[in-house]
């Protein structure tokens, strides 16, 4: 079960303090698929991070399993069994990306298995295991490694950030399917998503609306969904422009 | 390596520069503290001393495909201080593998150094792949010197990939490679450089464009790390129609510094050149990646430096 107490999380923004989060409470029980969604700026890829400890909140604090991970570092918190993918996927120059399972694995994983993560995410695994993880991956293709490594990691906290982002329509079945499993097989861990697809809001257990860097409503998929899709997003932001 | 005449220290020495465990097949010219210490010549390749005892004279005939050369040199004394001339004349029609590597292994007082001055003709339509490794260890005071000289002559047609690698142990270095490019001729550097300590490297491309339909594609990677020095100077000039392209890529770390100075020159409206370059830290995100995969923040530097120098 992961727990935020109070979050705040601030930048200098031309001298002024901004307020990205602001103090916000939630939690994320275990054995759930979450879906947390909202208006772009709202706060959710910033929320994303300061679970895995990229940034550190201004106040409040982070519970995981009722240990208080807010000062751990990325390394501890990733040991304790917390997953990340990014919402844009990061690149590098001369590791591959078997390279990039194995280190996700933490072992020295053979080509048959790192093919299955791959497989997993749709991707012919001969075509790729070799490939450097580098800017002549398509958007789609990197995006899909992407969510293989946090796959590969198996842990029991898996967040990713808009995983549909850039992945074709054909596919997108398979990436509902992907989250399905891993509600199914992982009793329990969780699984978070952050996205704006109806189709993967349709498979939540539960959905948080964040915007304007709190949460707006949260609870059962089943009634917070008709209240969402009704709504038309564009007012939503621009409401928060007043 | 039965009837090569090497110790230990300088058998592990040509382990690291050629990843040769054995004596190689084809031809080769060993030498170690300034001796020859073994040799193999083949139908197709002769190597002989040069008269005056300064270098070698490599020389393969025409139409020789699919042999290699090899020729490392180990110098595990303190206090050597040498300079080689080594001349390979490849003529037309060949396809061969070059492999040179000087190791340093100095645990005494006084600097040791190599300057090796290799210089290629390479005949109509050969091909030659050259692969110079640079390494140096041992813990004494005595600085590891390397300042080799490469000097390249292109004939029509031929095309020549080198791949330059120095990642550990040379304490200074000046690294000078000039190539000319006759028509349709091609040439592609790999070079990665990795500096640590108070370690500084120079490493100069002078590369001539002269023919219609020449290219050359110069690729710098390099890290330094410590208070070490880089400067990189990579230099295309264009006098016919032909294309140059120039990357230089580096991360620095710790207190390291690099200067790149790069320069095109183009003679002819039918040149087309490019430069790249980009110097910087390791990126934010590529460490937070790895950290989120459960590495420590040195172990994801570890992998991002090793990739990036593959
Ligand atoms: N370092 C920063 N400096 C200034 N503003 C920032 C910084 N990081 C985030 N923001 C702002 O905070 C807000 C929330 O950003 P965040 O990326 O969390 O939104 P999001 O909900 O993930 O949006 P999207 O749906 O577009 O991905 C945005 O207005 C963004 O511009
Ligand atoms: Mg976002």
């Amino acid at each position: 079960m992961l727990e935020l107490k109070n979050i705040s999380y601030g930048v200098e923004d031309n001298g002024d303090n901004k307020e990205i989060i602001k103090d916000l409470t939630l939690t994320i029980s275990d054995g759930k698929f979450t879906v947390i969604t909202g208006p772009n700026g709202g706060g959710k890829s910033t929320l994303a991070k300061l679970i895995a400890g990229i940034i550190k909140p201004t106040s409040g604090r982070i519970i995981l399993d009722g240990e208080d991970i807010t000062d751990m570092n990325i390394t501890d918190r990733a040991r304790k069994g917390v997953g990340f993918a990014f919402q844009q996927p990061v690149k590098f120059k001369g590791i591959k990306v078997i390279d990039l399972l194995r280190i996700a694995a933490g072992k020295d994983l053979k080509v048959a298995e790192a093919c299955t993560y791959l497989s997993e995410v749709g991707l012919c695994a001969r075509d790729y295991i070799n490939r450097e993880v580098n800017g002549s991956l398509s958007g789609g293709e990197l995006k899909r490694i992407e969510i293989a490594t946090v796959i590969a990691r198996d842990v029991k906290l898996s967040v990713f950030d808009e995983p549909e982002a850039g992945i074709d329509l054909w596919s997108f079945q398979n990436l509902t399917r992907i989250f399905e499993k891993m509600r199914a097989e992982r009793t329990s861990g969780s699984v978070v998503v952050i996205s704006h697809q109806e189709r993967l809001l349709k498979i939540a257990d539960e959905i948080v609306v964040l915007a304007n860097g709190k949460v707006k409503t949260q609870g059962k998929g089943e009634d917070i969904l008709p209240t969402i899709t009704g709504t038309d997003a564009a007012v939503d932001s621009c409401s928060m422009l007043n | 390596m039965a009837d090569i005449q090497m110790d230990e220290i300088q058998k592990r020495m040509i382990e690291e520069l050629a990843d040769l465990h054995e004596v190689p097949v084809g031809a080769y010219n060993f030498r170690a503290n300034s001796k020859l210490a073994g040799r193999n010549t083949t139908a197709n390749i002769d190597i002989v001393s040069k008269e005056d005892g300064t270098g070698i004279d490599i020389r393969v005939k025409a139409g020789t495909k699919k042999e290699s050369v090899h020729i490392p040199v180990v110098i595990s004394a303190s206090g050597i201080k040498e300079t080689v001339y080594n001349d390979f004349f490849i003529e037309d029609d060949c396809d061969v593998v070059i492999v040179a590597g000087c190791g340093i292994h100095n645990c005494g007082k006084q600097d040791s150094q190599h300057d090796g001055v290799h210089r290629f003709f390479i005949g109509k339509n050969s091909k030659v792949k050259y692969v110079e490794k640079h390494y140096g260890d041992g813990d004494g005071d005595g600085k590891r010197i390397l300042n080799p000289v490469t000097e390249v002559n292109m004939e029509e047609g031929s095309s020549m990939e080198m791949e330059m690698v120095q990642i550990k142990g040379v304490d200074s270095t000046k690294r000078t490679t000039n190539a000319t490019l006759k028509a349709d001729a091609k040439l592609v550097v790999h070079e990665r450089l990795m500096t640590h300590g108070v370690q500084q490297a120079d490493s100069i491309y002078n590369v001539i464009l002269e023919g219609d339909g020449s290219s050359a594609d110069i690729v710098s990677r390099s890290v330094a790390r410590d208070t070490s020095y880089q400067k990189l100077d990579l230099c295309i000039r264009g006098d016919a129609r032909c294309s140059g392209h120039t990357e230089c890529d580096s991360i620095i770390m710790d207190n390291g510094r690099i200067l790149a100075v790069p320069s095109l020159e183009a003679n002819n409206v039918d040149a087309m050149l490019v430069h790249e370059a980009a110097i910087g830290k390791i990126a934010g995100d590529q460490l937070n990646k790895l950290m989120t995969l459960g590495l420590t923040e040195a172990e994801a530097e570890e992998q991002i430096i090793n990739g990036f120098l593959k």
